[in-house]
């Protein structure tokens, strides 16, 4: 594999707060190959948003990154100076947000926001706009070249999702952040956005970090999965290998939990029991011991160790071991 | 746009109607006969059932009420019977000192006021950040008189750089210049830190929105960011304020105007409600009530021209 357009490494995140420093990220390793769509699956809180702020250096004013490196076509992304981030930014690396609604700003026009990300290119503001419509035209907004005038509040949040999609495609990034860019849609809409990411992606070579709870999406559009929990990256590797082997115990029992394979009507849903651990106060042993349905008494004293099932397939888990 | 000023320009009529009403009733309901506070105590019956036929207090209420507005609407506010000339005259003769003060002090306010907000919003919870509160704090609660008298006695009578008294002779711009400095400061000076207070609020609460944080994600410039992305909204709060401010000030520059001994709209009031000169106190309050909706108009139509979602709406 040649070298991997972002590159985390042993990365872990701290939020210094009142009560003490939650420990937010924890040893991250992490590839996203060229071209490729990694995605990210894990609960509410697990810090999957954490990662992808640390990653553009968005960070909240109290996030600390204790250790690690975090590299971007090659450059060390925390020695690089404001200019350079910014140069970075919006350039190489682009991102789509959680909430259509509020990703926008209300007092601007479509038309001139897209020009404005593209300030830049010394081209006249007639041609970015021609390039803003074009793009619009492609991501599915009929009469593209008129709407460019219209504010964003004159859009459905389908059509802003796909207007984010369009600037972040625009400025054609080696890089797309996607965090979570479909929750804030209904069933029907995550289909048609997701789809479209998966053909513009096709189309424009980038590769996609994908954020997402929602484990169907993943399998639709990536090629490689990271699961974490509660700061931890526990397993990682291919669609086929995570949905169809998955090593690591809450793999396992988040896809049991997905309310897509249920076959058999419940009157409950199937949830995994327990409780996130506090991220102050880490457990000793393996994060997912005390709600690990395998838990050993090793499990208990020592972290586990990464176990390679396959190629691209890692595990951190101790009942692997062979 | 074109839409939303013709309602809201309607709206603004149908509020100075309902004002006038409101404040020509207020005015006859209370007990006490103007025709015998203009007379004195002396006057006959029939002096005052002369002046009543004079001043249209015989015919029925809702008459009067109707003639009045028409007259209103025609410019003309009625007689002052102390000096015996037309309200109007007097009430415009004052105005243009009046508006080219409280212009004069909000505008230097804005001017100072917009970019320390801005400033302490970019670098808050920084030493300068508090330091500019501190002094924004500090200068709301000096009373705008307390400011005017030591400004009169440091500028103008220890240091002798600008005039005390008066607002200049009419013509002479420069003059007139150095005659609204210490007003126009003395008024000014809590609303920069008004201005700066409310901007830096504002400008904290949208620079923690969802779209600043894309804008920043696409690398766009701190300036652009901070001077055009952030500032277009959080300055819609300053504007509506700013609306009411300068509609208040027209009427209650009061103080300034009397430390300084400078004609204006507030002294004229504050004169004739002293005097009881029914006439000049409708008419000063007449035409200060139409300015404060002009204000706000102006104001509300400002924001309009900024914010597409508020011109949709109305």
């Amino acid at each position: 594999m040649a070298e991997p357009v972002l590159d985390i490494r042993n990365l872990s995140v701290n939020y210094l707060t009142p009560r003490g420093t939650v420990k937010a990220l924890r040893r991250i390793n992490l590839q996203v190959p060229s071209a490729k769509v990694v995605g990210l699956v894990g609960e509410s809180g697990c810090g999957k948003s954490t990662l992808i702020s640390t990653v553009i250096r968005l960070m909240a004013e109290n996030a600390r990154v204790a250790a690690g490196e975090i590299r971007f076509t090659g450059k060390d992304m925390q020695q690089l100076s404001p200019r350079d981030l910014r140069a970075i930014r919006g350039r190489d690396m682009s991102m789509v947000f959680q909430d259509p609604m509020t990703a926008l700003n209300p007092v601007f026009t479509v038309g001139r926001q897209m020009a404005d990300i593209q300030y830049r290119d010394a081209v006249s503001r007639k041609e970015k706009l021609k390039r803003a419509s074009d793009m619009l035209s492609l991501v599915g907004i009929p009469d593209a070249v008129s709407r460019l005038d219209n504010y964003p509040h004159h859009f459905s949040g389908g059509m802003r999702q796909r207007i984010t999609i369009a600037m972040a495609l625009l400025v054609q990034p080696k890089l797309l952040i996607a965090d979570e860019p479909t929750t804030a849609l209904d069933a029907t809409l995550e289909v048609q956005i997701i789809r479209l990411l998966k053909a513009l992606q096709a189309d424009f070579q980038c590769a996609i970090l994908f954020i997402s709870h929602h484990l169907n999406v993943i399998a639709e559009l990536c090629d490689f999965v990271g699961v974490m929990y509660a700061g931890e990256l526990v397993e990682k590797g291919s669609v086929r290998d995570i949905f169809h082997r998955p090593g690591h115990p809450y793999t396992r029992a988040l896809l049991e939990c997905d309310p897509s394979v249920i076959a058999e009507p419940t009157r409950f849903l199937p949830t995994i029991p327990g409780e996130i651990p506090s991220l102050i106060d880490l457990p000793e042993g393996c994060i997912f011991h005390d709600r690990c349905p395998r838990a050993a008494q090793v499990c208990k004293k020592t972290p586990p160790p990464e176990v390679s099932l396959a190629e691209h397939h890692t595990v951190a888990c101790h009942c692997l071991e062979v | 746009m074109l839409f939303y000023l013709l309602k809201r320009v309607g709206l603004a009529v149908v509020i100075v109607v309902v004002a006038v009403v409101l404040l020509y009733s207020m005015i006859h309901v209370v007990p006490g006969d103007p025709a015998s506070v203009i007379l004195g105590p002396r006057a006959t019956p029939e002096m005052k059932q002369e002046l009543h036929e004079l001043m249209g207090l015989d015919r029925p209420f809702v008459v009067q009420v109707v003639s009045f507005l028409g007259k209103v609407a025609r410019g003309d506010l009625g007689m002052d019977f102390f000096s015996q000339r037309p309200v109007a005259q007097i009430v415009f003769k004052q105005l243009d000192e009046t508006l080219v003060l409280v212009l004069a002090s909000i505008g230097w306010a804005m001017l100072l006021g917009i970019p320390l907000g801005c400033y302490s919003a970019v670098f808050r919870n920084t030493f300068s950040d508090k330091l500019v509160g501190f002094f924004s704090i500090g200068v709301i609660a000096v009373p705008s008189f307390v400011v005017a008298l030591y400004s009169l006695l440091l500028f103008a009578v220890t240091l002798k750089w600008l005039p005390a008294i008066g607002a200049g002779e009419s013509g002479q711009y420069m003059d007139q210049l150095r005659h609204l400095i210490l007003p126009a400061f003395a008024i000014g000076l809590g609303w920069v830190g008004y201005i700066a207070r409310l901007v830096r609020a504002s400008m904290l609460e949208v620079l923690n929105e969802n779209h600043i944080r894309r804008a920043r994600a696409f690398g766009l410039p701190e300036h652009m960011i901070v001077f055009q992305y952030a500032l277009k909204l959080a300055i819609l709060p300053t504007i509506t304020l700013l609306g009411t401010g300068i509609g208040r000030l027209i009427s209650s520059a009061v103080f300034a105007e009397i430390v300084f001994a400078r004609p204006g709209i507030g002294k004229l009031i504050f004169d004739s409600v002293v005097s009881r000169n029914y006439p000049l106190v409708m008419g000063a309050v007449l035409v200060s009530t139409v300015l404060f909706v002009l204000s706000t108009t102006v104001s509300d139509s400002v924001n309009a021209m900024l914010d597409p979602r508020v011109r949709e709406r109305l």
